[in-house]
């Protein structure tokens, strides 16, 4: 007896410990958006998505740079997306046993991991400075590297998930492995492969070093790829260190545009993830 | 004799099918396995194994898990060749070509050679086009003539009047002796010459069983039908040819009816009395 009761009060203390953790945890969690939404709310008009960044001392909204990261952010998963898929595909489907699957493979957890700073770097270093001046373009190319390794891995996996035995009945009725892979495999496996898409645009929307490097911001409302251009989490890192009340209060808004945007596209993941298990 | 008596009254079921034995025209060897060896990596799981398959009839594969079948199977049509580190020596013929031919095009031969897993593996995606997908692949039809392949090889599958009204349904929405026949039914559409049947009917209950053991007899008439199976009563109603394997060698090979009465080996004997295995 005296076994089981000590038994008992160890569960008691862990499940203590446990809740604790927990409670701590989404704490800090609720605490971070309950701040975001009191700061926000305030700011929170239809004048963020109508008006531009004002100059310091006026009123304004967030319309150019929400219109810079969507284009950014769009051609970085245009750009990424399709590189990673077929890296992925490699990896899963045609050299699942070659050498080069692990060097890549290995290569690309390092790039999973890598800070984002570097890859802005990188991108300077190797475009920008080339060119000579901040651009839109450069920084979808920075967030597009990011993309790549998150795309190259959720593939890789997602398609090894896809049963052998799906392959050897697709092969048994004679079908080439392109058509096995793109119209069975692909499609066994696309919620999976679509939500590996949707987490790297959650990855890259909140990203800011790497487009400091690169597309830097703009004032002004500009469709000009060649030209720098505003974004979000940029816009948010400049306003917020200022002095001025009116850029604070739009960087508080935007931090929560941002929060919000995320997390729909994580639900969006996560029920599609959810919805077709194979 | 009396052993042989007594063998045979351990089935209840008659012996159905027997033209092959009853017949006086002498066997065409549709595939014939000769001196086959195969590996896995380092390990020998076919050892000299020589079998035809008789065109027009069934051959059943028994033996115990492990001896050879399922992998005979897949040296077949070369299924096998998906994955590394697998290889077979030997010769198999099929309409007197060497399928083992590494220059073999492959896509080619597995539409000549069609296969039928234990799972039920349907693709993911419409009743409809989990047959005509196949039937696309090898043949230009107008959508006349490809709707009328996919309702015939449906209804031989004996499946048609059970999805007729869902054809836009996806695959995997079916019961799984349903998938079971659509699997069977797409691997008829392709028109092949061999159809090779590996447990088809392992993960089904006994109606499901019932329904694709009749479908076997009925595509015997056009088809050369090689079926591994475990339960011994199916290699006797359905088969016309019995091969007895053990340990990755062919033990014995004869007509059905004298493999359940009369087995000249002794290993036969005990395995289809339940003596071991």
């Amino acid at each position: 007896m005296t076994l089981y009761s000590r038994r008992r009060g160890k569960n008691a203390v862990v499940l203590g410990l446990s809740v604790a953790a927990t409670a701590i945890g989404l704490g800090w969690l609720a605490l971070i958006l309950g701040a975001l939404i009191w700061e926000a709310f305030l700011g929170l008009s239809l004048q963020v998505f109508t008006e531009m960044t004002p100059p310091p001392g006026s009123a304004g909204g967030l319309l150019n740079p929400i219109v810079g990261s969507l284009i950014m952010t769009g051609l970085a998963v245009v750009i990424g997306t399709p590189l990673g898929m077929l890296a992925g595909t490699y990896m899963a489907e045609y050299g699942r046993h070659s050498r080069l699957t692990h060097v890549v493979r290995f290569i690309n957890d390092i790039l999973l991991s890598a800070p984002s700073i570097v890859i802005g770097l990188f991108i300077y270093e190797i475009f920008v400075y080339q060119v000579g001046h901040f651009s839109g373009w450069s920084g979808a190319l920075a967030l597009a590297v990011i993309v790549i390794p998150v795309v190259v891995r959720t593939t890789e996996d997602m398609l090894l998930l896809v049963p052998d035995t799906l392959r050897e009945a697709s092969a048994s009725i004679g079908m080439p492995r392109a058509h096995m892979i793109s119209h069975v495999c692909y499609r066994a496996a696309s919620a999976g492969l679509i939500t590996g898409v949707l987490l790297a645009v959650a990855r890259i929307s909140g990203e800011t070093a790497p487009l400091l490097f690169t597309a830097l911001n703009n004032q002004f409302f500009s469709f000009n790829l060649n030209a720098p251009m505003a974004s979000l989490p940029v816009v948010i890192f400049q306003f917020a260190l200022s002095p001025y009340k009116e850029w604070q209060a739009l960087a508080w808004v935007g931090a929560l545009i941002i929060t919000f945007a995320v997390l729909a596209l994580s639900i969006a993941a996560r029920a599609l993830g959810s919805k077709e298990p194979l | 004799m009396t052993m042989a008596e007594n063998t045979a009254t351990t089935f209840t079921t008659p012996v159905v099918t027997n033209r092959a034995v009853q017949s006086d025209s002498p066997l065409e060897e549709k595939v014939s396995v000769r001196t086959l060896n195969f590996y896995y990596g380092d390990n020998r799981a076919l050892k000299n194994v020589s079998v035809p398959l008789y065109a027009g009839l069934v051959t059943a594969f028994i033996g115990p898990s492990g001896c050879g079948k399922s992998t005979l199977l897949r040296v077949l049509n070369r299924i096998y060749d998906l994955y590394p580190h697998q290889r077979a020596e030997g010769e198999v013929l099929l309409d007197n070509q060497n399928i083992l031919n590494p220059a073999l095009d492959l896509n080619l031969l597995r539409a000549r050679v069609g296969m039928v897993f234990q799972k039920p593996t349907p693709f993911p995606m419409s009743i409809y086009e989990n047959i005509a997908f196949g039937i696309r692949l090898y043949e230009r039809l107008s959508k006349a003539d490809l709707d009328a392949r996919v309702e015939s090889s449906l209804r031989r599958a004996a499946l048609w009047d059970e999805v007729k009204d869902k054809l836009g349904a996806n695959g995997l929405s079916l019961s799984g002796g349903q998938q079971q026949r659509l699997c069977i039914a797409r691997t008829i559409a392709v028109k092949p010459e061999v159809i090779l049947l590996d447990e088809p009917c392992s993960a089904l209950d006994p109606i499901a069983t019932a329904k694709i053991e009749e479908l076997i007899d009925e595509l015997k008439s056009d088809y050369t039908i090689a079926i591994v199976t475990h339960n011994m009563q199916q290699a006797a109603r359905v088969s016309d040819y019995t091969a007895f394997m053990f340990l990755g060698e062919l033990v014995e090979f004869g007509p059905t009816t004298k493999m359940f009465t009369s087995p000249s080996e002794r290993r036969t004997q005990d395995y289809i009395t339940g003596r071991f295995g």
